[in-house]
């Protein structure tokens, strides 16, 4: 299984939550504790050792916010 | 290490004004993407319609016009037959294209204009504020249906691409949806070939893509999603409607 | 070349065609639907385009792209479907489009009927379309004029990037007169580097938009058509003094009214009747200037118009109170008639008007 690597614009985060629901690996979550420049509660992955690179979050991000690299 | 996804150069770097979980933003990605792979960024020329996305001229990175609201085929018909060798596209909500601009649309597509049109259909006016849209389903509730759309007062939607199928001038007519990433993957597909038709010279060509507008529907982006795959696609199936004979 | 006995609508298509003009769209319309036959069949000889659009809602919006693209470009209509492009005018001048326009008018308001007319006055010069925009307006009188100013509004479009209309009517566009298409001197055009030609090598993507959601650009905006629109003012002006030096009576008329009009002063100098006749050839910008030369000297001023009264507005401002200023016109397609128009000199020189 491939690993990964995601980053996250934050300010450019709208808070939708789109990515959350497509992550095969659950491991997007919305980070309760902060808001953004817009106020926005940002899109974050705590656990990144557990992305395995497929892409389907930045697929879905309507705002571009997500960059993601295959680490191998 | 390997980049598997990054902002493509088909889009500015002006963050969009659309709401949150808007369809929008991912349809705008997916025709910018395409027109960099294609490598036709340099010789695209997109028409901006009114409706949220009016403002798509600052979000593309090509040249574009503004149009007057429904006129945005007329538009690119001015365009493409000033520069047949580039691409030209619109870019149009289900008020620009299928109210205030039926004649328009039809007429592009029954001469077989080699433009590109990337219909977004979300059931709903969204820049107004949530009116009914000629593709508001039965019983959908909106500001001016609010005892929701009924056929006896509102009359019925209507089905654009099957409705332009039926033009000899029509090459090529798929209607996606944005719903999950199957989805938006094929809906990618679909707007590269349009692409490629155009630029194989065939004829009108024309991606319907059902949205979400979870503003005007009251709802979350997520439970849009769910509202659309529910709702919409039995009423505006998926797949091709037209399709040329052969494609190079 | 020579001179050519032409029909007004072909003549103009015609000049177009020696102008440059490559683009045509347009929809059928009486009384000008031969400039679209002469177009379908002329374009196609010199590499052009012509197309019919489906309305002329949809011919002025593929003016506005064609134009934005960087061509150039004409259509031409009569009075109805001069309104329904109204609202791409606007567009078009807030875009900063150069294109030209051909009004043939005929009798309104409505579906009216197919005589000539020129009831579209005040559409033509004091807006149409929304906003605050001006159509450079030429009124030619002859057909060797209108053949003229199809060159010349094409220059002026580019030189100040606006739409431009030339005005005419369904005399003008049905008459046959003789015309010969001259070799205008080239004349230094901006290039038109802002057009959407496909990005290239350029790093700005080009954009033609006239949406500005910030008042205080759009405000900035409307500023510099404005000086643009003082600009054309000062340099744009064309008019016509005829017999105007020792006259007593000024008629104001212009097109085919203006011909009208000058058999008829020719008719009064028999009788001892010094009528001279001021014919604007620009109804925006309005020539004021031979107005203020001639107000102290003479009588009265008499507008007469193939409408139920619209220059005569534009007359009794520029004559700014000096002087009374009368009306005479016929409406609805009637056309005057010389010895009407005779008689109108009469009653003000006798003085029952």
């Amino acid at each position: 299984m491939a690993k990964g690597r995601v980053r996250f614009k934050e300010d450019l985060c709208k808070g939708c939550e789109l990515c959350t629901t497509v992550c095969p690996v659950k491991i997007i979550i919305m980070d309760k504790e902060r808001i953004n420049v817009k106020g926005y509660t940002p899109a974050t992955v705590k656990e990144m050792e557990k992305c395995i690179a497929c892409g389907s979050c930045a697929t879905i991000c309507p705002d571009c916010v997500i960059e993601v690299e295959r680490i191998d | 290490m390997a980049v598997v996804f990054q902002k493509t150069k088909g889009l500015t770097d002006k963050p969009t004004h659309y709401c949150p979980g808007c369809g929008h933003g991912i349809i705008h990605r997916l025709v910018a993407e395409s027109l960099e792979e294609l490598g036709v960024l340099d010789k695209a020329i997109g028409v901006a319609p009114v409706g949220c996305a009016v403002l798509a001229y600052e979000y593309f990175n090509c040249d574009m016009q503004e149009a007057a609201h429904g006129r945005a085929p007329a538009v690119a018909t001015g365009i493409k037959r000033v520069h047949p060798d580039k691409v030209v596209f619109t870019y149009q909500g289900d008020g620009d294209l299928a109210a205030i601009g039926t004649a328009e649309i039809v007429h592009a597509a029954a001469r077989g204009e080699k433009i590109t049109t990337i219909f977004v259909n979300n059931a709903i006016y969204g820049m107004t504020g949530g009116q009914m849209a000629p593709t508001t389903l039965i019983g959908q509730e909106t500001t001016t249906t609010p005892y929701g759309r009924n056929a006896e007062r509102n009359g019925y939607p209507i089905r654009v691409s099957e409705m332009l199928a039926t033009l000899s001038g029509a090459a090529y007519i798929e209607r996606v949806a944005i719903n999950d990433i199957r989805n938006i993957r094929n809906a990618k597909k679909a707007i590269k070939k349009a692409f490629e038709i155009q630029l194989a010279g065939k004829g009108f060509t024309l991606v319907e893509i059902l949205s979400t507008c979870p503003t005007n529907w009251g709802m979350s982006p997520v439970e849009a999603m769910n509202w659309l795959k529910d709702n919409m696609i039995p009423y505006y199936p998926l797949g091709v409607f037209k399709s040329p004979e052969e494609v190079k | 070349m020579g001179k050519v006995l032409m029909k007004g609508n072909e003549a103009l298509a015609e000049a177009a065609i020696q102008a440059g003009c490559r683009h045509y769209f347009g929809y059928p319309i009486t009384p000008q639907n031969e400039v679209a036959a002469y177009m379908a069949k002329r374009m196609p000889e010199v590499g052009g385009v012509f197309l019919q659009a489906e309305s002329e809602v949809s011919a002025i919006n593929m003016i506005y792209g064609a134009a934005g693209a960087g061509a150039r470009v004409m259509t031409s209509s009569s009075s109805p479907g001069i309104s329904l492009m109204m609202e791409g005018i606007s567009y078009i001048a807030g875009a900063e489009l150069p294109c030209l326009i051909v009004n043939i008018m005929r009798g309104g308001p409505g579906l009216g009927d197919i005589q000539p007319s020129q009831s579209d006055y005040f559409q033509a010069t004091k807006g149409g379309g929304h906003g605050d925009y001006r159509l450079v307006v030429f009124a030619p009188a002859t057909l060797q004029e209108m053949v003229d100013l199809v060159q010349e509004a094409f220059d002026v479009a580019d030189r100040y990037r606006n739409p431009v209309m030339i005005l005419g009517d369904g005399m003008l566009g049905q008459m046959m007169e003789a015309v010969e298409f001259k070799q205008k001197p080239c004349t230094e055009l901006p290039v038109k580097d802002w057009a959407t030609t496909g990005k290239g090598t350029r790093t700005r993507n080009n954009i033609i938009n006239s949406l500005e959601l910030d008042p205080i650009k759009l405000e900035e905006h409307n500023k510099k058509l404005q000086k643009k629109y003082e600009e054309i003012a000062k340099n744009e002006v064309r008019y016509e003094m005829y017999n105007c030096e020792n006259a007593d009576i000024i008629a104001v008329a212009y097109g085919t009214t203006a011909r009208i009009v000058k058999s008829a002063i020719q008719e009064a100098k028999k009788e001892g009747l010094n009528v001279g006749l001021i014919r604007p050839i620009t109804l925006w910008p309005f020539p004021v200037e031979p107005f203020e030369k001639v107000a102290d000297k003479v009588k009265a001023f008499i507008s007469v118009e193939m409408s139920a009264g619209q220059m005569v507005e534009d007359v009794k401002l520029a004559v700014n109170g000096k002087k009374p200023v009368y009306f005479y016109g016929r409406i609805g397609g009637m056309v005057p008639e010389v010895k009407d128009v005779l008689g109108e000199f009469r009653k003000i020189a006798g003085g029952e008007r």
